[in-house]
């Protein structure tokens, strides 16, 4: 079955460049596989384009705001658009941090405990006053994150209390709400689910000890990753059974991947949900696929199809 | 259990190159090229103001005249006919020179590349202006030179801080390769050394037997028309002088040179041919044909007038429109002008806002090989037209305001708890 593809990447988005990156790679694996293909960019043209372009569906290869929040989504509902990846409502709640773990606790979801903080708390409310209570609280490392974002951008670990400032004023140039998160040490995995399936956990480990920031994660060689990742059976299960749960609390379809930190006592803790993860020669998503047995153009390849015949009238 | 292998020439890879990283601000840039923001960012030159007619003109009459050649390989140090123009050129500065002392490269960059491969093993020391050319610096890394910087104000770099940096390699046992300098219009500071401490600074040069890099991009774009004695004309044998007409004709056709004493021009040919044979033979006839055949001068008068009307425009709207404990240089030509923010703000951090906010810069810390520059900023008027340049400034002032007002909140007053250790000058006096 050959059909007719909108590969959407770019936008304005603080992640474009990555987007781009993995619309590119997404586009050549698509045509390889004999669809037709045509690469839009998120602008003013884009409702034109897919009214006119006879498209059987769109791959999302968005990343960061509009392309993961649910803005695109809801556009494509309203021009009847068949899309990859999960829809408006179950972007949205995953695509904020704080809500998504708010989700998730009173879910039963283990996640880090956090504390969120507004710019505007702090500009109007006096919320800089309370720094010392949030360090008290969650004690020492912290990860500071933006509540809205991807890619690491704007994300600070700090080992000190006088760090929070700074690590603050970081995540508010990403976002007017930030994260304040107690740092669980551990091994970092990413379990990503194909259609209600969960892939191999894959695990990450930045070389030299660093943190997986954004160098770390788009340089070839910075990060070493093993799949599976090197926990035993009933670790890995339970880390399959948090993603899959985190999976099904937001509503996802398709595809999606759960990141996590499992502690020195094979406790998986929920970070965050990605529903629009990155499909660049260095991300998560193509590395479990892969070892599942799914070669990157099967991999595209089935997304697509998944929201095709999701689409099709009953 | 080993790791996945993603790069399969990873472990091929040079170690020159390990230090190559994916960069969130590179990222960031991505953004900054789409046409809803405006980019103060980037130093293009505004090649809409050429003569299009006059350089339809030549183009074709190189084609016409010259075809089978200007098609043809060239000479490892570049068309004689054109080193004999670039003569002309670094006379209008009052540099003296001979064709034969020249070696035609692709772009100054070029120049900049073919001296630190010349100059440099890992480990070795190059002086530079703090803040210097970011360009200068990438060439200088990939060659693993260390960079120390030396201190400079509002008419450049500073003799004295020279002097101590080489007092200090001597104390150690060390020796710098060179220094490099951007004496005209400095990117990205935008002002110039003054005269007097041109002959300081070659006076301290001559007492540490100190090879100078002299880069002048930007020397016949000053403002007021005026031209300063190159570093190269107060000492030719002291001096290498890398020249370029990208900001005087185009950058897209990439000529840059080098003025050298005869051993190093030599040896400068052969890094060269090494590198990619000879120069594109096409783009030197027409730079020489254009040259040689139009007013190049009174092109670059109407240069001078596109952005001195811009930079005017930046700083007037900076005066209106930034927030108490901004403060800024006033450049003497050039394209750049380097702002330093309020005590507590962090460029590179801030620029994921300012992007948000559809304007781009380019942050401090790129200008510095030692991570100082935080508080600073580079604005470029060399692109943008004057209401876009007013419209960049409204917004950025916008973030700025803001960020002022968040960081008082946060920190109560003590906005220094925030830290900027090592700070460097600030090139102009506070507003």
């Amino acid at each position: 079955m050959s059909v007719s593809v909108a590969v959407l990447a770019g936008g304005l988005s603080l992640e474009r460049d990555v987007s781009l990156r993995s619309g590119r790679r997404v586009a050549e694996a698509l045509a390889s596989r004999g669809h037709r293909v045509t690469r839009l960019d998120l602008d003013d043209g884009l409702v034109t384009a897919v009214a006119t372009g006879d498209f059987d569906v769109a791959y999302l290869a968005l990343h960061g705001k509009a392309g993961e929040d649910g803005t695109i989504q809801g556009l494509l509902d309203v021009l009847g658009l068949a899309y990859t990846g999960p829809d408006a409502v179950a972007s949205a709640l995953a695509w904020d941090k704080a809500v998504f773990k708010g989700l998730a606790r009173r879910e039963g979801l283990a996640t880090p405990d956090w504390i969120a903080v507004s710019s505007d708390a702090v500009r109007n409310m006096g919320a800089g006053q309370t720094l010392d209570r949030v360090v008290a609280r969650l004690g020492l490392p912290l990860v500071v994150k933006p509540s809205q974002g991807g890619a690491a951008m704007g994300v600070r670990v700090l080992h000190a209390a006088a760090e929070l400032g700074p690590a603050l004023m970081t995540g508010f140039s990403y976002h007017d709400h930030v994260v304040v998160e107690r740092f669980v040490a551990g091994t970092e995995i990413a379990v990503s689910i194909l259609d209600h399936e969960p892939l191999p956990a894959v695990e990450i480990v930045p070389r030299d000890g660093a943190a997986y920031d954004f160098a770390a994660r788009y340089t070839h060689g910075a990060t070493d990753f093993y799949v599976p990742a090197r926990l035993g059976d009933a670790v890995l299960a339970r880390a399959q059974d948090l993603a899959l749960r985190a999976y099904d609390l937001a509503g996802c379809r398709h595809v999606a991947r759960v990141d996590m930190i499992v502690d020195t006592d094979g406790q998986p803790w929920l970070l965050e949900l990605d529903t629009c993860p990155g499909m660049t020669e260095t991300s998560l998503l193509p590395v479990a696929a892969n070892s599942a047995g799914l070669a990157f153009p099967d991999l595209v390849d089935r997304i697509v199809r998944l929201a095709v015949t999701a689409h099709a009238p009953v | 259990m080993p790791s996945i292998e993603l790069d399969p020439n990873l472990s091929r890879y040079s170690q020159r190159t390990r230090g190559m990283k994916a960069s969130e601000i590179r990222a960031l840039f991505a953004v900054a090229t789409r046409p809803e923001i405006v980019s103060l960012a980037g130093g293009m030159p505004y090649t809409a103001a050429l003569d299009y007619a006059a350089v339809d003109e030549v183009t074709t009459g190189v084609i016409r005249d010259h075809g089978p050649i200007a098609l043809q390989y060239g000479s490892g140090q570049g068309l004689p006919a054109l080193r004999e123009r670039l003569v002309e050129v670094m006379a209008a500065e009052g540099v003296r020179a001979t064709g034969d002392d020249l070696v035609v490269t692709t772009g100054g960059q070029q120049a900049l590349d073919l001296i630190a491969k010349l100059f440099c093993d890992p480990g070795d020391i190059v002086l530079a202006e703090g803040p210097s050319y970011v360009g200068a610096l990438g060439a200088f890394a990939s060659y693993e030179a260390e960079v120390r910087h030396v201190e400079m104000d509002g008419e450049g770099l500073l003799p004295a801080a020279l002097e101590d940096q080489l007092t200090r390699l001597d104390a150690e046992g060390r020796r710098a390769k060179f220094l490099y300098t951007v004496p005209n219009h400095q990117n990205p500071g935008g002002v110039s050394l003054s005269l007097e401490r041109r002959h300081e600074v070659l006076a301290v040069a001559q007492r540490h037997d100190l090879l100078v890099v002299e880069d002048n991009p930007y020397g016949l774009l000053d403002f007021k028309g005026e031209t300063r004695p190159a570093l190269r004309a107060l000492d030719p044998d002291r001096v290498l002088y890398v020249g370029t007409l990208s900001k005087i004709f185009s950058p897209g056709i990439r000529v840059g040179w080098v003025a050298a004493p005869e051993s190093i021009r030599d040896k400068l040919v052969q890094l060269k041919e090494g590198a990619d044979l000879c120069q594109s033979n096409l783009t030197q006839f027409i730079a020489e044909r254009w040259l040689g055949t139009q007013p190049w001068l009174r092109q670059v008068d109407e240069y001078r007038r596109v952005y001195r009307e811009r930079c005017e425009a930046l700083l007037t709207e900076l005066s209106a429109e930034l927030p108490a404990g901004c403060s800024w240089t006033d450049p003497t030509g050039g394209f750049f002008v380097w702002l330093t923010l309020p005590e507590g703000l962090d460029s590179g951090e801030l620029l994921a806002k300012a992007i948000s906010a559809r304007v781009a810069y380019v942050p401090g810390r790129g200008f510095f090989a030692d991570g100082n520059g935080s508080r600073h900023l580079r604005l470029s008027f060399c692109f943008p037209q004057p209401d876009e340049i007013r419209e960049g400034v409204r917004r950025l002032a916008e973030v700025l305001h803001a960020e002022v007002e968040l960081v008082r909140a946060l920190y109560g007053g003590r906005e220094q708890d925030r830290g900027a250790a090592g700070t460097p000058l600030p090139l102009h006096r506070e507003r």
